[in-house]
């Protein structure tokens, strides 16, 4: 933060909720289908369709609400009226002045705060794809609709303007999707975009009581942009006056390569939504069982996750475990890990391979049965496996399924005998002579390089760390 | 007699006793549009071959031994803005001339299954925003009793339809009057249900909170018969009310005796001497039938039309912004996406609807809300709590229809205001989301039909019909339909 002034940075996270269908039709809720197959004359808006609210999002809204700590409202949805092309009706129905999350907060991992204004109901858009000439909506040829995401339920997410630096913008949204993902109402999906942030971003003089003018920051497709769009939209702002300027409220875009905001329009042309009462829709007043079971589904959270997976690896002092526990919470791989523990596997090397490998695949890792995961973990604990090998099968393991040393046998991962190791050493010196002669003279640089000889030669069949041992030991 | 002239109840007795076919019954209404379209212009599409096929299924069902509905052969037309699957739906505009909907309005797939026929689409004005049919972008109906005179609106196609027996039944929908100044002006029954009763899924929306379908007929037994084959819970329309559906045709001979009846006279002394006079006279037959009679002053009635003429804008305003030449419908292109949809809408919207739709974009507006829509409905509170005072007193009410008899074409096209003066008595009753029915009564100092309005409280259908039926006894027949055009009484 530029020297001299206080950051304030207040954030709205859109989320998907992972129901089986959209929020006002029967329309299948799902990513990656064909372009306007997903698709009725309701999300489609079509003349004389009307929505009926899926009673399936709204529990999970309030499972979302709850484990944000806020009072679940009686709620009243509303038209938003704007024209945009990927919005069916030309107006948005969402929730108002009475949304039916209000007033809660979250406590990041250094046991700050974070207001929780309102979490309240949406529908998501379509989505366009603007084609020729710049690739935005001004000056493109052409553009295409898919509306599968036109009806998609969301809830609304905004939290209090009490976040002060890009670090605890990055951590709120880093715990929110924690959280979200606990809850099961969402995948929370940054790259997919079931998770999408705006910040609002403010600066003023250091100490001052007064909020300084907000500028709204779109496009925030990572938690790396939002660190970076922030910081930049600081330094931009307090630049600006310091020199004697003055921010103007509007909303901005963040070019993530050219790595500054611009704006998209300012306050004075925003837009008037109109807001009113929808009147195809009857006010939303859930009823104590709903809000009961909505709490019941709500699993452990995140804080508590997190203290459970620490007591099981330890607190360790590189900054790479502390990721790795981050990792499996966030993605929900920490119960995993704890039950492969419990199958007798090594608490580290269990998170590592959880948090580092099987998080590219965290869904199909999810459903993966802990006691094949230990077995694996157990060859490579063993010597049986090496860590690339272990990693090849637990790829196969997670797709598939089965059992590791059949996947190992299958991929010709079967260790090699020891004789097997040693005539292929044999091999290699021979080759080499030159190498092998400056590796028994003390040279390590070679080590590594006759390491690589034998693995080649192996076709990778062979434990590295055996091969070390097998080296050194000729060496004497 | 005609097979038409038999009504609703009397076709279906026949198709479903043999004696006549659904065939046969279609031909005869076909054969009427045939003869009397090209002087009236009911209708937007005939669809007769459809029509035929579902006539021919219809005899095939009932030769097979099956069931054939409550409406069996009976041939219905539909007013213009409820979507019928593979069928054009206009809404008498510009920018929906081509557009065929993918899907049937639930008040379709319910006479499908009841067995009508459905003959056609009518017309009626654009969006259904007017009370002439003069705002169809596809030219006016004219109405029968008289052809200088226009049917009343929106629902005028429907209404001349059936008062012109060309159909026994026709649906329209009632968003400030839309179907019962029509048939009082045509000398028809037009019944405007409780909010919720009807389903209002395929109904292309005006004002939602407004909106509700009924039927036309000629006589209200036919009218009962209508309502209870398209009423009922539907779980695709959230406002539907989730209640068994009610049978009317058994309660209309049980009379008025012992009911407690008030006649609005807010309404009565804002009418012509002819609407006044009727509405008395309808009181008094009521009296005469053994209901308790008084005069009765809801002085906040007549605020509902100011407050109207803002809500159902301003839900129209949010209703209409999805004709914007993107998805369907009449696109005009631009330079870029803001102008295309300018030009479609300025080009694809009639001036009443471009109208509506500034007035009621401007109640919405931020500074503006409180004042206008706010106001409006705190209005709208006002009425039904007036009301709710009022049938602590009464069972029913009775107030006239029309503030006078059918108007001449052109007569009123010059200034909105006195066409919105035609829905004064009318718009009450969907404020408050209430039932109301326009019963043809007498004919007026020009020959024309007038009728009186009775209302009920919120699903007071029961009561609302029985007063009809008693008020239906005591009229002169020459005051209700079918006439052939110019008033002539058809057979």
């Amino acid at each position: 933060m530029p020297e001299g002034f206080d950051l304030v940075v207040g954030l709205e996270v859109h989320c998907e909720l992972s129901t089986a269908t959209k929020l006002f039709c029967a329309c299948p809720n799902a990513f990656g289908s064909e372009p306007n197959t997903n698709v009725c004359p309701v999300c489609l808006g079509l003349p004389g369709s009307l929505p009926v609210l899926n009673e399936r999002a709204v529990e999970f809204a309030i499972r979302i609400g709850r484990a944000l700590n806020c009072e679940v409202r009686p709620a009243v949805f509303h038209r938003k009226n704007y024209f945009y092309p990927d919005m069916p009706k030309d107006y948005q129905i969402t929730q108002y002045d009475e949304p039916t999350n209000v007033d809660g907060f979250l406590e990041l991992r250094d046991g700050s705060r974070v207001g929780i204004v309102r979490a309240h109901i949406e529908e998501d858009t379509g989505k366009s794809t603007h084609l020729g000439g710049s690739g935005r909506i001004h000056g493109a040829d052409h553009s295409l609709i898919d509306y599968n995401r036109a009806g998609v339920p969301l809830v609304e997410i905004v939290s209090a303007p009490d976040i002060t630096s890009a670090a605890q913008a990055r951590e709120y949204v880093s715990e929110l999707r924690a959280v979200l993902v606990a809850t099961g109402a969402s995948d929370g999906r940054m790259e997919e975009g079931s998770l999408r942030v705006d910040a609002n971003v403010s600066v003023r003089p250091a100490g001052a009581a007064e909020l300084g003018t907000r500028c709204e920051i779109k496009n925030l497709n990572s938690l790396r942009s939002l660190v970076r769009a922030i910081e930049h939209e600081a330094a931009r702002q307090a630049a600006l006056v310091s020199a004697g300027g003055v921010v103007r409220q509007e909303t901005r875009h963040w070019d993530e390569e050219a790595g500054v905001t611009h704006p998209l329009r300012s306050k004075e042309e925003a837009y008037d939504y109109r807001y009113f009462p929808e009147p195809d829709l009857v006010p939303l007043v859930p009823d104590a069982e709903l809000i009961e079971r909505a709490e019941a589904a709500i699993g452990l959270m995140p804080a508590a996750r997190r203290e459970r997976l620490v007591a099981l690896v330890g607190e360790g002092d590189s900054p790479g475990l502390a990721d790795q526990v981050q990792t499996a919470i966030e993605l929900s791989l920490d119960q995993l890990v704890l039950d492969a523990v419990a199958a007798g596997a090594e608490p580290r090397l269990a998170l590592a391979r959880a948090a580092n490998e099987a998080a590219a695949k965290a869904e199909g890792a999810r459903a993966l049965s802990a006691t094949a995961f230990a077995e694996l973990l157990g060859l490579e604990s063993a010597g049986t496996l090496s860590a690339t090998q272990s990693k090849q099968v637990l790829a196969v393991l997670i797709d598939e399924g089965g059992a590791p040393a059949e996947i190992a046998r299958r991929l010709g991962f079967e260790a090699l005998e020891g004789g097997e190791v040693e005539s292929i050493i044999d091999e290699v010196v021979a080759a080499n002579t030159a190498e092998w002669e400056r590796y028994l003279a003390g040279d390590e640089k070679v080590a590594g390089f006759l390491l690589g000889q034998v693995m080649k030669a192996s076709k990778g069949r062979a434990n590295g760390k055996i091969v070390a041992a097998a080296l050194a030991k000729r060496r004497g | 007699m005609t097979l038409l002239g038999r009504g609703v109840a009397g076709i279906a007795a026949a198709v479903r006793s043999k004696e006549a076919s659904a065939r046969e019954v279609l031909a005869e209404s076909l054969a009427a549009i045939e003869q009397l379209e090209g002087e009236l212009h009911c209708f937007h599409t005939v669809m007769a071959e459809r029509a035929e096929a579902a006539a021919a299924a219809l005899d095939e069902k009932v030769a097979r031994g099956e069931d054939p509905g409550l409406l069996a052969g009976v041939p219905v037309a539909l007013k213009d803005n409820m979507c019928t699957k593979g069928t054009v739906t206009t809404c008498s505009s510009r920018i929906l001339e081509n557009w065929v909907p993918p899907y049937d309005a639930t008040v379709v797939t319910r006479l499908r299954a009841a067995g009508a026929v459905v003959v056609g689409k009518t017309n009626l004005d654009e969006f259904a925003m007017g009370s002439s049919t003069e705002n169809s972008a596809f030219g006016p109906t004219r109405n029968p009793w008289d052809t200088a005179r226009v049917p009343g609106g929106s629902s005028g196609g429907s209404a001349a339809a059936v008062a012109a027996g060309m159909v026994p039944l026709a649906y329209g929908s009632d968003t400030g009057g839309s179907i019962r100044q029509p048939a009082s002006l045509c000398g028809v029954v037009g019944v405007k249900p409780t909010y919720g009763l009807v389903s209002r899924y395929g109904l292309v929306a005006f004002a939602s909170s407004l909106d509700q379908i009924g039927p036309f007929t000629l006589s209200v037994a036919d009218s009962a018969l209508g309502l209870e084959a398209v009423a009922g819970h539907d779980p695709a329309d959230s406002t539907s009310i989730d209640r068994p559906a009610t049978s009317y045709a058994g309660l209309l001979e049980e009379g008025v005796e012992g009911l407690r009846v008030g006649l609005i006279e807010d309404f009565v002394s804002e009418v012509s001497p002819s609407c006044a006079e009727a509405a008395r006279a309808a009181a008094e037959a009521l009296g005469a039938a053994g209901a308790k009679v008084e005069e009765v002053s809801i002085p906040e009635v007549l605020h509902g039309l100011p407050a109207y003429y803002v809500i159902a804008p301003a839900e129209a305003s949010s209703n209409l912004a999805r004709y914007d030449g993107v998805r369907y419908g009449l696109r005009v292109g631009g330079p870029d996406v803001a102008a295309m949809n300018a030009r479609t809408r300025g080009a694809g919207f009639g001036k009443e609807v471009r109208r509506r739709v500034m007035v009621g974009t401007y109640a919405l507006s931020a500074g503006y809300y409180d004042a206008y829509y706010g106001q409006a409905q705190r209005v709208r509170t006002l009425v039904v709590e007036a009301f709710a005072r009022a049938y602590e007193r009464f069972d029913v009410l009775v107030a006239p229809m029309t503030p006078s008899e059918a108007f001449r074409l052109g007569e009123k096209t010059a200034n909105p205001l006195d066409m919105y003066v035609s829905d004064v008595c009318a718009v009450p009753s969907n404020l408050a989301g209430h039932p109301a029915v326009s019963v043809p009564f007498a004919l007026g100092a020009e020959g024309l039909p007038v009728g009186v309005q009775v209302l009920a409280p919120a699903l007071g259908e029961g009561l609302m019909y029985r007063a009809a039926a008693v008020l239906e006894q005591a009229a002169p027949p020459a005051a209700r339909g079918p006439v052939r055009p110019g008033g002539e009484r058809r057979a």
